[in-house]
């Protein structure tokens, strides 16, 4: 009946660094009984990251891991892919890592339509480093060096996946952990590119600030605020409004996938010497 | 319904209260630095505690 989370954890590595009800522990989870989903070989597995809380991630696992620099996440998981082309390759990172410090590393990776899954938590704030506001702080929210609220406009990291190129988007919260390894399964299982975006919850960095009363408001909020994209579709964009859309948001099996198209054009450039 | 049993690894618990909220039975309930199980007998392993623990904490078995 209880999931057995620990043959998948590197031994003596928990309690883990997250505090006290951060949604990154949800997600782990998520993507522990995604990779038993799809039956991968975690001598053939890498799971890359950059810097950061949610980057993390991959210490804990008991896989072929690579902690890189920060934001860069998705340059060294390309070489991966590259270089071994059989490996199954997952990403992970935060709102920070992934759209600002590593944003050109993240749209390339889009734009190539390279088979790996990166699964980006989103938390609004860059936890990590002292509560700094991101590209993904809702406006007029409160961080550390925005005292007075945020004035910039906020990044869509799905809307921007699928503008860029990727070809598996879509988007859950912590609040929703079924979803989050249904969609990390299918993400990992797609050829391409596939970005899953999870928004949860930072309450020490993020909630403190901004009169959020606890963990539990925050996942709350997540909860209400999240609308299945399929019952989006029947609603009025006033009944949209402050709302996000959860699930699969872009699915595209036509497009080339990058590493074989290279294979491909070595194949012909041989055959052409 | 007969329960179940619900192992809490106080070693990995925070204490952040998301099992004891989002329990729907009311299953758990906080003590200052860990969750305690109250009423195990009215379990009815909707695995929402263990889904939902961050830390690894929380085990829903068979009674």
């Amino acid at each position: 009946m209880a999931y057995d989370y620990e043959k998948s954890i590197r031994p003596g590595k928990l309690p883990h660094i997250w505090c006290p009800g951060c949604g990154h522990g949800i997600v782990m989870k998520g993507l522990i009984r995604a990779m038993d989903t799809c039956e991968l070989d975690r001598n053939n597995t890498a799971i890359v990251s950059g810097i950061g809380c949610a980057s993390r991630l991959p210490g804990y696992l008991d896989a072929c891991t690579l902690h890189t620099a920060h934001g860069r996440a998705a340059a060294f998981a390309t070489g991966v892919k590259m270089a071994k082309p059989e490996m199954t390759v997952i990403c992970c990172g935060g709102d920070g890592d992934g759209t600002a410090i590593g944003g050109n590393h993240f749209i390339h990776a889009c734009r190539r339509n390279i088979n790996m899954t990166y699964v980006i938590m989103n938390n609004f704030i860059y936890g990590m480093t002292g509560g700094q506001f991101s590209p993904c702080t809702p406006t007029g929210m409160k961080a550390s060096t925005t005292p007075y609220g945020n004035p910039d406009p906020v990044f869509d990291i799905s809307k921007l996946a699928i503008g860029a190129g990727a070809t598996f988007v879509a988007r859950t919260t912590a609040a929703h952990p079924r979803e989050i390894d249904k969609l990390i399964a299918q993400g990992i299982k797609h050829n391409g590119m596939s970005i899953i975006e999870v928004l949860d919850d930072c309450p020490t960095s993020y909630g403190r600030r901004n009169k959020f009363r606890s963990v539990v408001d925050m996942m709350k909020r997540l909860k209400k605020d999240a609308v299945p994209a399929k019952a989006a579709a029947k609603m009025t964009p006033e009944q949209l409004e402050g709302k996000f859309l959860t699930g699969v948001l872009y699915h595209d099996n036509e497009k080339a996938e990058y590493t074989e198209q290279y294979a491909a054009l070595i194949k012909r450039v041989q055959e052409g010497a | 319904m007969s329960g179940a049993r619900i192992e809490v690894i106080e070693r990995n618990c925070k204490a952040c209260s998301i099992c004891a909220e989002f329990c729907p039975k009311d299953v758990l309930e906080m003590d200052v630095f860990v969750v305690k199980v109250v009423k195990p007998e009215d379990c009815i392993k909707c695995m929402q505690c263990e889904l939902l623990c961050p830390d690894f904490a929380i085990k829903v078995h068979d009674a």
